[in-house]
C-alpha cells in the first residue's frame, strides 16, 4: 500500500458516538438524542425560573413570607418534583429497554473473534472452523458487513477497554476474566477505536482499526491470513529474513512458516497487509517501519519494544523482507 | 417575624471581668510554640483551609500544565511518564488534599459557632487530624518532586498499580498518602458528629439546627461509613506490594474487580462527601441574601439525608463497562437516577426561596446563581450516564471529565468560593472587595464553561481520558485548544481571588459582627471570634435565632470562666445535661502525628516499619493523655467542687 493511500485511510476513518454504524450504537444514538433534547428543555425551564425568581420586579412592600404564598410555593415545588420523577421514570424504562436490546444474543451464525489486550497493542485471533489453528493478527480487526461478530475479550496484563465508538459501546478486558461482546457493521468502512481504560504509559497510543468489508472480500482476507508467510524469493528478502531470525526480533515476534514463534509481541506473518503499525499510531509505510524498528521509544516512550541497532544494509534487507509479508 | 437586615446590636454586654477571665482561660498566646500546641477549632480550621487552598493551587497548576500539553496534537511538553504523574497527583490532590479537607475545615470552623459552642468536642484529636493531613500532603508532594509521584490514576486500578506492573515506590506513595488523609478525614468526622450531637446551645433542638450544620453532620456520617473502605482497599494494595498477599492477583485466587468494588463503594459517596457541605453553604447564602429562611426546611433536611443514603447505592455505575450482569446493573441505573430527585428538590426549594425573598446580588449570591446553572448541567449528564448503554459509550471518555468537573467545580467549588466571600468577614474581620469578587466570579464562570463544555463533544468524538497526547488525524485539536484557553481564564480568575484576599486582609472594609444581616449564631459574636467564641453561651428558641430575637439573645449563665468549662446538652432536644472540662493546648497531638508519619512512611519500605513506628505512635498517645501542669490543677479544682 502506498504511503499516500495509508494516510488517506487514517484521515477518513470515523471515530464518533454520534456516527453510528451498527444497530446497537444507532439505538444508543437515539437514546442520546432523547436525553439531549429533554435536558435542553429542562435546562431552559429551570434556569429561566431561577433568573425570573431572582430578577422579577417586586413591590416595595412585597412581604417575603405569607402563609398563602408559602402554600402556593409548596404546590409548585411538589409539582416540579413530581414532574422530575416522571421524566426520570420514563428514561429508566427507556434505558433498560435499550440495554436489553443491545445485549441480546446474536445467534449462532456470529463470527467468533478473540481479542486480547496487551500493553500496548491488541492481539486479534480468528477461530478456524476446520483446523484447530487460529489466524492471528494485531491492531486491525476485519469483519464482514451485515453479520454479527462475537468478541471474546481477554487480557494478559492489566485492564484495557475495547471501544470503537461507531460500532459498539465499550467493554473492559480484565485479567482473570473473559468478557464477551457482539456487534454488527451495517456498512463497509474503516472505524477507529482506542483503549479506553488507563493501562499505563502508552494508554494514549493503543489504537486499532475495525475494517468492515463485504463478506466475499472478508472471506478472501481471512483465507490469506490463515496462510503462512511467503517464502522469500530474492536475495535481498532472503537476507532480510536472516536478519530477522538472527536478531532479537524473534524473542517477541512470530512469523508463520518460519522458526519465529514467540507471542510476546504482535504476530508479523501478514504485517505488510496491515494499514498501521505501533497500534494504530503510524501509517504502515517503509519509512515509518524503519523509524519504529530503530527507535520505537521515540515514537511510543515506554513501549515494550527495545531499540535495534542495524547496519543500513541489514535494515534495508529487513524492510524489504517485511514488505513481502502480505 | 421581624427581619433585622443590618448589623445586629451586641447580643449582650458581657461583664468586663467575665470577658477578661475567659480571655485568660482560653487565650492562645502568639509565638511558634503556642501555635504548634493550639487546640482552638478556629485556628486549626484556618490552617486546614489555607493548606487545602495551597494544594488546590498546586493541583490547578498541574491541570494547567496538562491543558498546555493537550492544547495541540502530538505535543511534547510532557512525556507519558510525567503526564501520568501529573494527572494522578492532580486527582489525588483535588480529592484527598483539597476537596474533602476544605469542606470538613469549613465545618470545623463554623459548626461550633453556629451551634453556640466554645470549641469542638475533641480539640486535641482535631489538632492531630490536621497534622496527619499536612504530613500526608507533604509526603505526596515530596515524592512528586523526587519523580516518585503516583502514576496509576487517583483510582489506582489493579493490576496496573500492583507489584507486577508498577515497580518502584510510586504506587506505594499513592496508597499511603491516601491512608494519611483518611485518618484526618475520620478524625474530622468524629469531631463534627460528637460536637453537633452533644455541644449544641440549649434550645437548639435537632429541628432548629441550621441547614449548614445538618449538611456537615450528614457529610460526617458519610465520611465515617465511606472512608474505611478506601483505607482498607489501599492497605490491601500496600500489602500486595509489600508482602505479596495477592488480594488482587487473579493467578493466585485474587480478583482484579474486588478493587473496583471496594474503591467505588468509597469513591461514589466521596462525591457527595464533597457536595453535601456545599448544600450547606448555598443554604446559608441564599437565606441571608434573600432575607428569609430557606423554603421547605424539613424537605431540605430529608432530601440531604436521602442523598447521603443513596450515595452509597451507586458505586456500580463506575463499573458498567466491566461486564457485570445486565439485570444487576439496571438496579444501579435506577439508584443513580433516583439521586437526582433529592437534588431536584433542593434546587426547587432554593428557587422558591429566591422567588419569595428579596435577593441582594452580592458576590456570594452570584456564586450561588452560578452554582445552580453549572450543577444542573452536571446533573443532567449524571442522569445520562446512569443509563447503562449510554454510559458504556462515553465511560472513560472526555464526556465523563466534563461531567464530573461540572459537578465538582460547579456543585462544590462555586459554593465554596461563595462561602469564602460570605464568611471571610467573620474569619478576618474585613470584607473582601466586591469589585474584584465580580471579576473573580465572571472569569471563573466563563473559564469553567470554556474549559469543560467542549469536553462533552470530545468525549462523544471518541477521545478517551488519561491520554497524554492524541494523533492529529483524530480532529480533537480545536476543542482541546479551546479548553486550554478556558483553563487560562480560570487561572486568571484565581489570581484575582488571591489578590483580593491579600489586599482585603490589609485594607478591606471593617466588617463588624454582622455585615450581611445573617440568620445564624456565628453572626452574634465578634469578627473574628474570640478563642472562647461567645462570652455567654446563647439559648436558642427558633431556627433563625438572630432574626427572631427582636431584642437580645437569651444566654446561659453559671459556667465557670476560670477553667475551660463547656456545656454538654442532650442529643435530640439540646437540654443542658452536664458540664465538661475542656482540654488545654498540647504539643502531643503533633508528636503523635509525627509518630504516625514515621509508621506510615517506613511501612512503604519494609514490614519492620510497623515495629519501628507503632511504639512511637503509642508513645505519642501516652503523652497525649498524661495529666500534668494546668491540666492537673484544673482536674483537682473540678473534683474539689464536686
Amino acid at each position: 500500500m502506498s504511503a499516500a493511500g495509508s494516510l488517506l485511510t487514517l484521515v477518513q476513518q470515523s471515530h464518533s458516538v454520534l456516527n453510528p454504524a451498527g444497530p446497537q450504537t444507532r439505538m444508543i444514538d437515539r437514546l442520546w438524542d432523547a436525553m439531549y433534547l429533554t435536558s435542553i428543555v429542562v435546562f431552559v425551564l429551570v434556569v429561566g425560573a431561577l433568573l425570573w425568581s431572582a430578577f422579577r420586579r417586586r413591590a416595595i412592600d412585597d412581604p417575603p413570607q405569607t402563609p398563602a404564598r408559602e402554600q402556593s410555593l409548596k404546590t409548585v415545588v411538589a409539582g416540579a418534583t413530581g414532574l422530575t420523577i416522571l421524566v426520570l421514570l420514563g428514561f429508566l424504562v427507556y434505558d433498560v429497554a435499550v440495554g436489553r436490546q443491545i445485549t441480546r444474543n446474536p445467534g449462532a451464525q456470529a463470527l467468533q473473534i478473540r481479542v486480547t489486550g496487551h500493553q500496548w497493542w491488541w492481539e486479534v485471533q480468528y477461530r478456524d472452523s476446520i483446523a484447530k489453528d487460529w489466524a492471528t493478527t494485531a491492531n486491525e480487526i476485519h469483519i464482514p458487513t451485515g453479520r454479527p461478530v462475537a468478541l471474546e475479550l481477554r487480557s494478559t496484563d492489566v485492564i484495557h477497554s475495547f471501544w470503537p465508538p461507531d460500532l459498539t459501546p465499550k467493554r473492559d478486558l480484565i485479567p482473570g476474566n473473559v468478557n464477551s461482546l457482539w456487534f454488527r457493521a451495517d456498512s463497509a468502512g474503516v472505524y477507529r477505536g482506542q483503549c479506553a481504560e488507563f493501562c499505563g504509559q502508552q494508554h494514549a497510543k493503543m489504537g486499532f482499526l475495525v475494517i468492515a468489508e463485504p463478506p466475499d472480500r472478508f472471506a478472501l482476507w481471512l483465507a490469506r491470513q490463515r496462510d503462512t508467510a511467503q517464502t522469500p524469493t530474492t536475495d535481498l528478502t532472503r537476507r532480510g529474513q536472516e536478519v530477522f531470525l538472527g536478531s532479537t526480533c524473534v524473542m517477541c515476534h512470530a512469523i508463520g512458516g518460519t522458526p519465529a514463534g514467540s507471542r510476546i509481541g504482535p504476530d508479523l506473518t501478514h504485517l505488510a497487509s496491515r494499514r498501521t503499525i505501533a497500534a494504530g499510531t503510524l501509517p504502515n509505510t517503509r519509512g515509518n517501519l524503519a523509524g519504529w524498528i530503530l527507535d520505537p521509544q521515540r515514537i511510543k516512550p515506554g513501549t515494550r519494544m527495545p531499540p535495534n541497532q542495524l547496519s543500513p544494509a541489514d535494515l534495508h534487507a529487513l524492510l524489504a523482507y517485511l514488505e513481502t509479508l502480505k | 417575624m421581624t427581619v433585622r437586615a443590618e448589623a445586629y446590636p451586641e447580643p449582650l454586654e458581657p461583664y468586663e471581668e467575665v470577658r477578661e477571665e475567659l480571655e485568660r482561660t482560653w487565650e492562645q498566646p502568639p509565638g511558634l510554640w503556642h501555635w504548634l500546641r493550639s487546640v482552638d477549632h478556629k485556628s486549626i480550621a484556618k490552617r486546614y483551609i489555607v493548606t487545602a487552598f495551597l494544594f488546590f493551587v498546586l493541583a490547578g497548576l498541574e491541570a494547567a500544565v496538562m491543558r498546555a500539553q493537550l492544547s495541540r496534537p502530538e505535543n511534547h511538553l510532557l512525556g507519558p511518564d510525567a503526564y501520568n504523574q501529573f494527572f494522578t497527583v492532580h486527582g489525588v490532590t483535588m480529592m484527598f488534599l483539597f476537596a474533602v479537607p476544605i469542606m470538613q475545615a469549613m465545618g470545623l470552623y463554623f459548626v461550633p459557632l453556629m451551634i453556640g459552642a466554645r470549641n469542638v468536642a475533641f480539640p486535641r484529636l482535631n489538632a492531630y487530624g490536621y497534622w496527619v493531613y499536612l504530613a500526608g500532603g507533604l509526603f505526596l508532594y515530596i515524592a512528586f518532586f523526587l519523580n516518585t509521584g503516583p502514576d496509576v490514576g487517583w483510582f489506582g486500578y489493579v493490576p496496573l498499580s500492583g507489584p507486577g506492573f508498577s515497580p518502584g515506590k510510586r504506587a506505594d506513595v499513592y496508597a499511603q498518602s491516601i491512608t494519611f488523609t483518611e485518618i484526618a478525614a475520620l478524625a474530622g468526622s468524629v469531631e463534627v458528629i460528637v460536637t453537633v450531637f452533644k455541644n449544641r446551645a440549649p434550645g437548639m433542638t435537632l429541628n432548629r439546627m441550621p441547614l449548614f450544620v445538618w449538611a456537615m453532620l450528614i457529610q460526617a456520617f458519610m465520611v465515617l461509613f465511606a472512608m474505611p473502605w478506601v483505607a482498607t482497599v489501599t492497605q490491601f494494595l500496600a500489602m500486595d506490594r509489600l508482602v505479596a498477599t495477592h488480594f488482587f492477583n487473579p493467578a493466585e485466587g485474587g480478583d482484579a474487580l474486588l478493587w473496583q468494588h471496594l474503591f467505588w463503594f468509597f469513591g461514589h459517596p466521596e462525591v457527595y462527601i464533597i457536595f453535601i457541605p456545599a448544600l450547606g453553604f448555598v443554604s446559608s447564602i441564599v437565606a441571608t441574601f434573600t432575607r428569609r429562611p430557606v423554603f421547605g426546611y424539613p424537605v431540605m433536611v430529608l432530601s440531604m439525608i436521602a442523598t447521603g443514603f443513596l450515595g452509597f447505592g451507586l458505586w456500580v455505575h463506575h463499573m458498567f463497562a466491566t461486564g457485570l450482569p445486565q439485570l444487576g446493573q439496571s438496579f444501579f441505573t435506577g439508584a443513580s437516577m433516583m439521586i437526582a430527585i433529592p437534588s431536584g428538590i433542593q434546587i426547587f426549594c432554593w428557587i422558591a426561596t429566591i422567588w419569595s425573598g428579596r435577593p441582594r446580588f452580592t458576590v456570594p449570591f452570584l456564586f450561588v446563581l452560578g452554582f445552580v446553572v453549572l450543577f444542573i448541567i452536571g446533573g443532567f449528564t449524571g442522569v445520562m450516564i446512569a443509563s447503562v448503554p449510554f454510559d458504556q459509550q462515553v465511560h472513560d471518555s472526555y464526556f465523563i471529565v466534563a461531567h464530573f468537573h461540572y459537578v465538582l467545580i460547579g456543585g462544590a467549588v462555586f459554593p465554596l468560593f461563595g462561602a469564602f466571600y460570605y464568611w471571610f468577614p467573620k474569619v478576618t474581620g474585613r470584607m473582601l472587595s466586591e469589585t474584584l469578587g465580580r471579576w473573580n466570579f465572571w472569569l471563573f464562570f466563563i473559564g469553567m464553561n470554556l474549559t469543560f463544555f467542549p469536553m462533552h463533544q470530545l468525549g462523544l468524538d471518541g477521545m478517551p481520558r488519561r491520554v497524554y497526547t492524541y494523533l492529529p488525524e483524530t480532529g480533537w485539536g480545536d476543542l482541546n485548544l479551546l479548553a486550554t484557553i478556558g483553563a487560562v481564564t480560570i487561572a486568571i480568575s484565581m489570581v484575582i481571588f488571591v489578590i483580593n484576599v491579600i489586599v482585603s486582609l490589609r485594607g478591606g472594609v471593617l466588617a463588624g459582627d454582622d455585615p450581611w444581616g445573617g440568620e445564624t449564631l456565628e453572626w452574634a459574636t465578634s469578627s473574628p471570634p474570640r478563642p472562647y467564641n461567645f462570652p455567654y453561651i446563647p439559648v436558642v428558641t427558633s431556627r433563625s435565632p438572630i432574626w427572631d430575637e427582636s431584642e437580645e439573645l437569651p444566654v446561659v449563665t453559671g459556667l465557670r470562666t476560670d477553667v475551660r468549662d463547656v456545656l454538654v446538652t442532650t442529643l435530640l432536644d439540646a437540654e443542658p445535661d452536664s458540664r465538661h472540662r475542656h482540654p488545654i493546648p498540647s504539643i502531643w497531638p503533633l508528636l503523635t502525628a509525627i509518630g504516625t508519619t514515621v509508621l506510615f512512611v517506613t511501612l512503604i519500605f519494609t514490614p519492620w516499619g510497623a515495629v519501628i513506628g507503632t511504639p512511637l505512635f503509642l508513645l505519642g498517645l501516652l503523652g497525649w493523655g498524661w495529666p500534668r501542669g494546668r491540666d492537673k490543677w484544673e482536674q483537682q479544682l473540678v473534683e474539689s467542687e464536686a
